[in-house]
């Protein structure tokens, strides 16, 4: 491992000073759950790391009727022992509880796990479902990116050297709407997803028609994927098994997985199916205002 | 549950707190990576990218030239093995193969072999030494599998392996290089009228996969070559004598030279006995001057240590009607890795060794592929071949409608059963093990609910004897300090302290066990084959008696009588006279009654026995994914007499786990070019406790005749039967037969997908 420094800027401004520095030099610290795993291993060398876990900005956790405002460095222990996180946007909470153990849980956070970029990231799908937008900053200014925009590739996103991403905002949901993300792992925890969804929907006021729903895939391409069409296909359909089934070819169109350790491709995209319906029997009941019974894992 | 009547023991069969149990929860007991030298250096290894390659080009001078690098090796620095064969304690090794291993000669075998090493400063120093090793490689089509390792046309590993024990017309070859490393052969009666007999005829085809001993320490050397020529070693091993012979075999020095120094062990499983680190680090220390630690890191050890082979098995078992077994055939072709040295040779002899089978025949290969020297893993070659058998036999009941234990009972061996390779068995408690699991609450117990299912499996693994030291002296306050030489992994100090105050009639509590230096005992072999509490618990025993006479002769001055006119009854002497004095009495005299008294115990005996366990599992198996679930499990094992039930049911237990991770998840994952893509524990997928239930333990105790408290070993047989009692709970949940570890989802959920069609 090469030696590096160690700053902690107070301040966004500061924070991207530090960070406007040739690709790959200057690194934000987070949780640092995976950084210093890189940087262990030497897949990455920065000279710097700066950690912005001490900016106001980024230690942001507000629910209101405009939304979610979530600061890209809380960690995910946080995020899930929010109420207004666990009444609204629950999917969240499923991602924070299952992203390594306490210990990880405490450090690591969902704009890292962003900016990571992994395609089997855990909280990603959950963030493109509930519809997040990633504000970013840097020296050019602000601007903002659909979440579903944010990856380009394994490892890869939006950001470009200097930038920073600052948080993440969420709508508020529409009344009688549920969200939920489960993964399939082979173990029970402590596990990478085989196939991750993170889906959301929005009943109508009989509880019984789909009005707006999004659906997020995580470990089948070289990023998460929105899969609109299976979306789509839900919207003014009952909220039933049969309606289910019937996305799950549009949504396992969209994957293209490959095989590696954690599974094959043709098995990555059985999966895609049977987790898109129980996802969707989650979101629905919880829409419902029911608590689902759910083991994570499955 | 006991077969027979007990003795009234005072000790044995109690569960005191174990002498080591303070350091070990307060995260005071020392392990091989704790060790801190005044001037020590850190060092950090080059490992092979490639799978197979030729080293073409290696330059060290840069690396050397680094401020801070004290010293730089590669196999160059190392003397000249020649082709000999040394007796390493569990077996021969060829040293020119083991000194490959430690550091490459001119080819890399396997993806992180081992080519060259640094000590600096620091440990980034060394690290970033090792980058600046200039290295070139002709990289070679590597070969993974047994299978087509065998084939004539497969890339051959070694240039000087023949095939022992080559038979014309066979696989390998007696004069040209091959993978083919040896063949084993057994056979009795008459197979192919047995076969012809058979009313019932099952054969299958097993694969299973290359895993991991999975200890969480990884492997260290400390090592210090002083100036006086002595080197001395800190570090945690399995065996201190054999890492001592070892060491000093490769650098060729006398052994009396090299002193081991035992650290505590963070779990071995067989993994901890062939050396990887200590010559490179004594070699990196005579060059430095300085004492030098080398510490694998995880991907180090999963890459280059270990493992346990990946298999192909073929077995075929004919039975009369009545499901009596009269016949049986097996093939089995275990990989070695890059050099000879699989256990294949186990695995043969334990294919048929549970049960009584008149006609049998087995014919093994051990072949060489381009993955790491594989090690001995608990019962090493026993699981895999437990999968095979116990699923066929499952096969067979089911065909005949009879429940899985009582075809177990109808073939299972007993005292004077021959086994295929030769032995005859002495009192054992294979029968035993299955009517405590048929017998139990689990086994008679409904299992409601759908895609779930019951399985049930036996298994079987040796118990060497081999040869143990122990030294004991006694203090004035009447305890005991008691020196050994075994390594203790499972709660042996305790096991043994615990078979010596039986003997002398004092509490556990009295002896006080040290696990000492190579120059501070007697020889004794390693921890492993299941034979420390057995062997080193008669060298305990003996030296007990020693102390014993001791005592007597000196109860004997203090009475001015002879000795035999004084016996050592309960804990202390009785004069004929009907004078009585305690152990703790006379041991304060002694210093008036002649000075120290010493005793001391050597064990060198064979244990005639052998263990045999049988498990019972529920699973669910989801359906849409093929993911398993284990609702319930017990494991029956016969352990002679339980010494510690609790240590007896640790081992079951723990030794269940792995068998569960060998079934469910756990593989090797090598990509085309044969590169380990799995060296984590991310990856790697051991079972975690959201994955095990309690796993029940049933102690069943049919003593081992050659033992004076009739211990067995335990420490191996649990992890046999569960890969096979998982299949058979799988086959009875869904219907599908696995006859492939492991026995993961994407493997289930295809076969269930055939089912469907």
């Amino acid at each position: 491992m090469r030696d590096f420094d160690y700053v902690a800027p107070t301040s966004l401004q500061q924070a991207v000073e530090l960070l406007a520095k040739p690709a790959g030099q200057a690194r934000p610290l987070a949780g640092g759950t995976d950084l210093i795993d890189h940087v262990r291993n030497g897949r990455l060398s920065p000279d710097v790391l700066v950690d912005i876990k001490k900016i106001p900005e980024l230690n942001l956790l507000e629910a209101g009727p405009n939304g979610l405002r979530l600061g890209a460095a809380v960690n995910c222990a946080t995020i899930a022992a929010h109420q207004a996180v666990q009444a609204q946007y629950t999917a969240l909470v499923d991602s924070c509880q299952i992203i390594g153990g306490v210990q990880i849980q405490s450090r690591a956070s969902v704009g890292g796990n962003m900016c990571n970029s992994g395609p089997a990231a855990d909280s990603t799908p959950s963030v493109i479902a509930l519809g997040g937008r990633c504000v970013i900053t840097g020296a050019q200014g602000t601007r903002e990116v659909a979440a579903e925009d944010f990856c380009t590739g394994p490892g890869k996103n939006v950001l470009k050297p200097g930038e920073l991403l600052v948080e993440l905002r969420f709508p508020a949901p529409a009344p009688h709407t549920g969200s939920h993300y489960r993964r399939f792992i082979p173990r029970n925890e402590m596990d990478i997803a085989v196939v991750g969804i993170g889906v959301s929907v929005t009943l109508d006021d009989t509880l019984k028609i789909i009005t707006a729903a999004r659906i997020a895939l995580g470990a089948v391409g070289p990023t998460p994927i929105l899969a609109t069409a299976a979306a789509q296909a839900l919207i003014g359909q009952p909220a039933t098994d049969e309606t289910y089934q019937k996305a799950v070819p549009l949504a396992r169109e969209v994957a293209t997985p490959i095989n590696d350790m954690r599974g094959t491709k043709d098995y990555r995209i059985h999966l895609v199916g049977v987790l898109l319906v129980r996802s969707l029997q989650a979101a629905v009941a919880r829409a419902k205002g029911e608590c689902p019974n759910y083991k994570p894992g499955h | 549950m006991s077969t027979v009547e007990k003795p009234s023991y005072k000790v044995i069969g109690t569960r005191p707190i174990r002498h080591d149990g303070v350091d070990k929860v307060t995260g005071r007991a020392k392990y091989g990576a704790d060790i801190r030298l005044t001037g020590m250096l850190w060092a950090a290894m080059l490992r092979s990218p490639h799978a197979h390659a030729k080293i073409t080009r290696l330059d060290t001078s840069k690396a050397k030239a680094l401020p801070g690098v004290r010293a730089v090796v590669t196999s160059k620095d190392f003397p000249d093995q020649g082709d000999r064969l040394v007796e390493l304690g569990e077996g021969s090794v060829n040293m020119k193969h083991l000194a490959a291993n430690v550091l490459a000669h001119d080819k890399v075998l396997y993806h992180g072999h081992a080519i060259a090493a640094v000590a600096a400063d620091s440990i980034h120093i060394a690290q970033q030494a090792v980058e600046l090793i200039e290295i070139e490689y002709e990289v070679l089509p590597p070969v993974q599998d047994a299978l087509s390792a065998m084939k004539p046309e497969s890339p051959v590993l070694n240039t000087d392996v023949r095939t022992k024990g080559y038979v014309a017309g066979g696989p390998g070859s007696a004069d040209q290089p091959t993978n083919v490393a040896s063949r084993i052969y057994f056979e009795q009666g008459d197979i192919k009228k047995g076969f012809a007999d058979a009313a019932v005829v099952v054969e299958r085809e097993f694969h299973t996969a290359t895993v991991h001993q999975g200890y969480i320490e990884p492997h260290n050397a400390t090592v210090l070559w002083n100036a006086d020529g002595k080197v001395t070693v800190w570090m945690s091993t399995q065996g201190t004598f054999t890492a001592r012979q070892q060491t000093a075999e490769l650098l060729r020095i006398p052994v009396s030279d090299v002193k081991v120094v035992p650290m505590e062990i963070g779990g071995g499983f067989g993994g901890k006995i062939s050396v990887y680190l200590p010559p490179v680090a004594a070699m990196l220390s005579k060059l430095s001057g300085r004492p030098v630690q080398l510490v694998m890191d995880r991907a180090a050890v999963l890459l280059a240590t270990g493992p346990t082979p990946g298999s192909y098995i073929r077995v075929k078992v004919g039975t009369d009607k009545s499901g009596r077994i009269i016949a049986a055939d097996a093939y089995l072709a275990y990989e070695a890795g890059a050099y000879p040295g699989s256990p294949i040779g186990p695995g043969c002899m334990c294919i048929f060794s549970c049960y009584d089978i008149p006609n049998a025949r087995v014919e093994g290969y051990d072949v060489c592929v381009n993955k790491p020297r594989t090690n001995a893993y608990r019962a090493p070659g026993s699981t895999n071949a437990a999968f095979a058998m116990e699923t066929v036999l499952d096969e067979i009941a089911k065909q005949l409608k009879l429940d899985p234990a009582e075809i177990r009972l109808l073939n299972a061996a007993k005292e004077g059963t021959r086994r295929v390779d030769g032995p005859k068995y002495s009192r054992i408690g294979m029968a035993e093990t299955v009517e405590a699991i048929r017998d139990s609450a689990h086994y008679q117990s409904p299992l409601p609910g759908p895609n779930r299912g019951r399985g049930i499996a036996t298994g079987f693994w040796f118990n060497v004897g081999l040869k143990s030291s122990v030294t004991a002296t006694l203090n004035l306050d009447g305890k005991v300090s008691l020196l050994e030489g075994s390594t203790d992994i499972g709660g042996t100090r305790t096991s043994i302290a615990m078979q010596f105050a039986e003997t002398l009639g004092i509490p556990c509590e009295d002896v006080h066990p040290s696990v000492v230096d190579t120059d501070s005992i007697g020889y004794t072999d390693v921890t492993g084959g299941s034979r420390t509490t057995f062997s080193t618990g008669i060298a305990a025993v003996n030296a007990a008696n020693d102390i014993k006479q001791q005592l007597i002769e000196r109860a004997a001055i203090h009475w001015q009588t002879t000795p035999d006119k004084v016996q050592y009854i309960d804990g202390g002497v009785t004069c004929s006279d009907g004078q009585r004095l305690t152990f703790k009495e006379l041991a304060a005299e002694l210093h008036e009654l002649g000075g120290p008294v010493i005793g001391q115990g050597t064990s060198g005996k064979e244990a005639q026995g052998g263990a045999f366990g049988t498990h019972c599992v529920d699973v669910e198996v989801d359906p849409e994914t093929g993911k398993v679930q284990i609702l319930r499990y017990t494991a029956a094992q016969d352990c002679g007499t339980a010494i510690h039930p609790s240590y007896v049911e640790g081992q079951i237990q723990g030794g269940a786990v792995q068998g569960i991770g060998w079934a469910l998840n756990e593989e090797f994952w090598y990509d085309p070019k044969g590169l380990l893509r799995n060296a984590t524990f991310l990856d790697y997928r051991m079972p975690t406790c959201y994955d095990v239930p309690m796993i029940d333990a049933i102690i069943v105790e049919v003593p081992d005749p050659s033992h004076p408290y009739g211990v067995r070993g335990v420490g191996e047989v649990p992890i046999c039967p569960p890969p096979a009692a998982i299949a058979n709970a799988i086959a009875n949940a869904v219907g599908v037969q696995m006859t492939t570890l492991p026995m993961s989802p994407p493997k289930i959920m295809a076969e269930l997908l055939k089912q469907k069609k």
